[in-house]
């Protein structure tokens, strides 16, 4: 496939999976452990000279997504082109050639820098990896032009010194110096400003985008911070659990985000008023287990706008029980819990489960009590995703909907991955609705 | 931009004075640590390196000038820490034996280090089935006591070898390795996460390039303390051997262990001189090695080292010189 002109970096279908290690019985008879999944399926393209921003919560797989594409990371399926050539597999020789056209500028100026190099030779190491100056005085030279571009001015006073004799800012523009000096023409920036102080993080934003008009550079901005990508983005992509769920222009999703996720994110930046209160509605529950995924989209557990394709499922229930625990009284909660009995079964993403009643319980005790739990609160999305419910035997059989995978399909001028912009999973949703009337 | 042969000189050395920074701030206990210990291996080193000056007489030299020393004899003039029974000077055994000393604890450390350096870090970094074998080969040598893994050595070389110092230090070698390996590579294993050797390989740097620019001097620290610890601790197992009788052949060269062996037997009929002296010698010189590296480990050590935050005093004195200052 050949990318057009105006095409940097074109990711396809790109995955990253890490695997654990299992537990020491697992490794003993050759288990192998469970894959957590760092990047899941990840398409986009970024355009020559854009600031494409990756957003998202910690362990959504940005960083791991910026690493894929550097490859400091192997990629587990997809690929990765980089001008129009697929650079996936390249072999290390080819990859070092590489590294002269794409760079990397990590989180933690303090630890990126080795401690025992001088500014200048951490700064002039590069261009004697590539063989790309003669003699140390050349090297200098080009070292101190450098830093005088990225701000270290007079360049002759921060040559000489050690990373630990320089500020925050300081090092990071150090850091921004040490990739640029081999003109790249991509730079990955991962959280690049989020260890440094407020009044720092302006001028190294500033600096980065002097630096993209002076040498034409790419920018693959990886950040949690919306507030900072909007002034600093032409496009942000929001990731979630290693998959992107919104991509757009940014003016686009500051005005009009399309994702229940992007607007629960949008909703989470902070107002400097204090005395301002404004409903934050925020996601419920935590980020979910990137070894084992929830069923249909990852969100659905955590949306508040979830219905019947998101791909309800058996770890769902156990989470709707244990939310209700929680508000219960100590009575209530023994009670039911004791009919409930273990809830290990619940653990297995499955849209079928079988559970037994315990305690002298039957199945429609148990059927009574989520019967109370959706009575209690009718407006849960839980119960959308509930097909049918049957007594048996001394068990309720529970059946949920088959999950619909989501896409990633345009919706006015941004891309989001959303069953609610999709028009076969809404018909779909409507048909589910329909033919469960009846019951 | 054309820089002086000084500046250049100057920006050379800047990481060997950084290094060296820690010891000239030593203060306190450190500082006296390092500097008796510096003071007591110095005096060694000097006997060492001038023995053909120093020493009255050889070290296996019996007779001068066609008289034949007293066996035995008491602390004199002539002899002045005595004569052992085979009529040899007690101080110029002392005095040449010092030489013996330093030179195979000083074989000993390079062998340990050229090995034990290279390998850990090439473990350590690059993990695998290489790792794994060495580990599993230098854990088994830590089985093994550390003086009978040396005896057996010397025992095994003793054929082939002529040299008894070389065979001594290859002896003792062998047991210090698995320890330089171990610290090298468990500290290379944490600092082969570290974001700047990630960083190294997004710039392009090839693994050799890492090792040597990145990782090296951040894993060395903690090697020369290692080093004199145990170069105090090679010092005895050499002793030791010597007293076994599997050390330096007593024809090659005077061997402070062989002759505390030698002297155990005069003990019993009140003749001291003969095994003092050589005691001293073994006590003082570990002790001034160990001092050294306990000092180097409590300066270099950031975990141990305190830095003392020393007020400053603003006295009027200096007000006084602003003042001079200003009406001059």
């Amino acid at each position: 496939m050949s990318a057009p002109d105006d095409v940097l970096v074109s990711v396809r279908g790109l995955k990253t999976y890490y695997s654990i290690r299992g537990s020491f019985l697992d490794r003993l008879v050759g288990r192998t452990g469970a894959a957590v999944r760092a990047v899941d399926d990840v398409s986009l393209e970024l355009r020559k000279g854009e600031v494409l921003g990756l957003v998202g919560e910690s362990g959504s797989g940005k960083t791991t997504l910026g690493r894929t594409l550097l490859g400091l990371v192997p990629a587990t399926e997809g690929t990765v082109e980089f001008e129009g050539q697929d650079i996936t597999h390249a072999s290390e020789h080819d990859r070092r050639l590489l590294r002269r056209r794409m760079q990397i500028v990590f989180q933690d100026p303090h630890a990126s820098l080795n401690p025992a190099m001088t500014v200048a030779q951490a700064v002039g190491h590069p261009l004697e990896i590539h063989g790309l100056a003669r003699g140390r005085e050349e090297v200098r030279a080009r070292v101190a032009d450098v830093l005088e571009r990225v701000g270290l001015a007079p360049a002759e006073q921060f040559m000489d010194k050690f990373p630990s004799d320089l500020s925050g800012g300081q090092k990071q523009r150090a850091v921004i110096a040490r990739a640029i000096i081999l003109n790249p023409v991509l730079l990955v920036a991962d959280e690049p400003v989020s260890m440094l102080d407020m009044s720092v993080r302006a001028k190294i934003l500033e600096l980065m985008l002097a630096l993209k008009h002076d040498f034409d550079l790419t920018y693959l901005y990886i950040t949690h911070d919306l507030a900072t990508a909007k002034f600093f983005c032409d496009r942000i992509a929001i990731m979630y659990l290693g998959r992107i769920v919104e991509i757009g222009p940014s003016e686009a999703i500051y005005a009009d985000p399309k994702h229940p996720y992007t607007q629960a994110l949008l909703r989470a930046i902070p107002e400097p008023d204090p005395r301002r209160t404004i409903p934050r509605d925020l996601p419920r529950g935590e980020v979910p287990d990137a070894s084992r995924p929830p069923l249909g989209c990852s969100f659905h557990p955590r949306c508040p706008k979830a219905f019947e394709v998101c791909g309800w499922e058996s770890r769902d229930l156990k989470e709707l029980l244990e939310r209700r625990w929680a508000g219960l009284g100590e009575e209530g909660f023994e009670a039911e819990q004791a009919a409930v009995g273990p809830m290990e079964a619940l653990d297995v993403a499955k849209t079928h489960v079988r559970l037994a009643a315990h305690g002298g319980a039957h199945g429609s005790d148990l059927r009574g009590l989520l019967d109370r739990a959706r009575a209690a609160d009718p407006a849960e999305p839980f119960w959308t995703g509930v097909q049918e419910m049957r007594d048996a035997n001394g068990s309720l059989e529970i059946d949920w909907y088959d999950p619909v995978e989501p896409r990633l399909l345009p919706a006015d001028s941004v891309e989001v991955e959303c069953h609610l912009y999709d028009e076969t999973a809404l018909a779909e949703a409507a048909q589910r609705r329909q033919s469960r009337i009846p019951q | 931009m054309a820089a002086t042969a000084a500046v250049r000189l100057q920006r050379r050395t800047v990481g060997i004075r950084r290094a060296l920074a820690p010891i000239a701030e030593a203060r306190g206990m450190a500082r006296s640590l390092l500097w008796a210990g510096t003071g007591i291996t110095l005096v060694f080193v000097l006997l060492a390196i001038f023995a053909p000056i120093l020493s009255p007489y050889g070290f296996d030299q019996y007779q001068s000038g066609g008289r034949r020393f007293a066996q035995l004899a008491h602390p004199s003039h002539a002899h002045l820490f005595g004569t052992t029974v085979q009529s040899t000077d007690v101080l110029s055994r002392i005095v040449w034996g010092a030489q013996t000393e330093l030179e195979v604890v000083g074989l000993a450390l390079a062998f340990g280090l050229v090995v034990g350096v290279p390998l850990g870090l090439i473990a350590g970094y690059f993990g695998g089935p290489f790792d794994r074998g060495t580990v599993l080969f230098m854990d088994a040598m830590f089985a093994f006591p550390p003086l009978l893994l040396a005896i057996v050595i010397a025992f095994l070389l003793g054929g082939s070898v002529n040299s008894g110092v070389l065979v001594a230090a290859i002896a003792i070698t062998i047991t210090y390795i698995p320890q330089y390996f171990r610290v090298v590579r468990n500290h290379v294993i944490s600092v082969r996460e570290e974001p700047y050797v990630e960083a190294a390989r997004a710039l392009g740097a090839k693994p050799l390039t890492i090792l040597r620019r990145y990782v090296f001097f951040n894993v060395v620290q903690n090697v020369p303390v290692i080093a004199t610890l145990n170069a105090a601790d090679a010092v005895l197992t050499l002793t030791a051997l010597g007293f076994l009788g599997y050390g330096v052949q007593p024809t090659q060269g005077a061997e402070w262990g062989y002759d505390v062996s030698r002297a155990v037997s005069d003990a019993a009929s009140g003749i001291w001189w003969t095994g003092l002296f050589p005691g001293i010698a073994i006590v003082l010189l570990v002790t001034g090695l160990t001092l050294l590296g306990e000092g180097l480990n409590e300066t270099i050590n950031p975990v141990l080292r305190r830095r003392t935050i020393r007020q400053v005093d603003f006295a009027a004195p200096s007000m006084d010189a602003g003042a001079e200052l200003l009406e001059a």
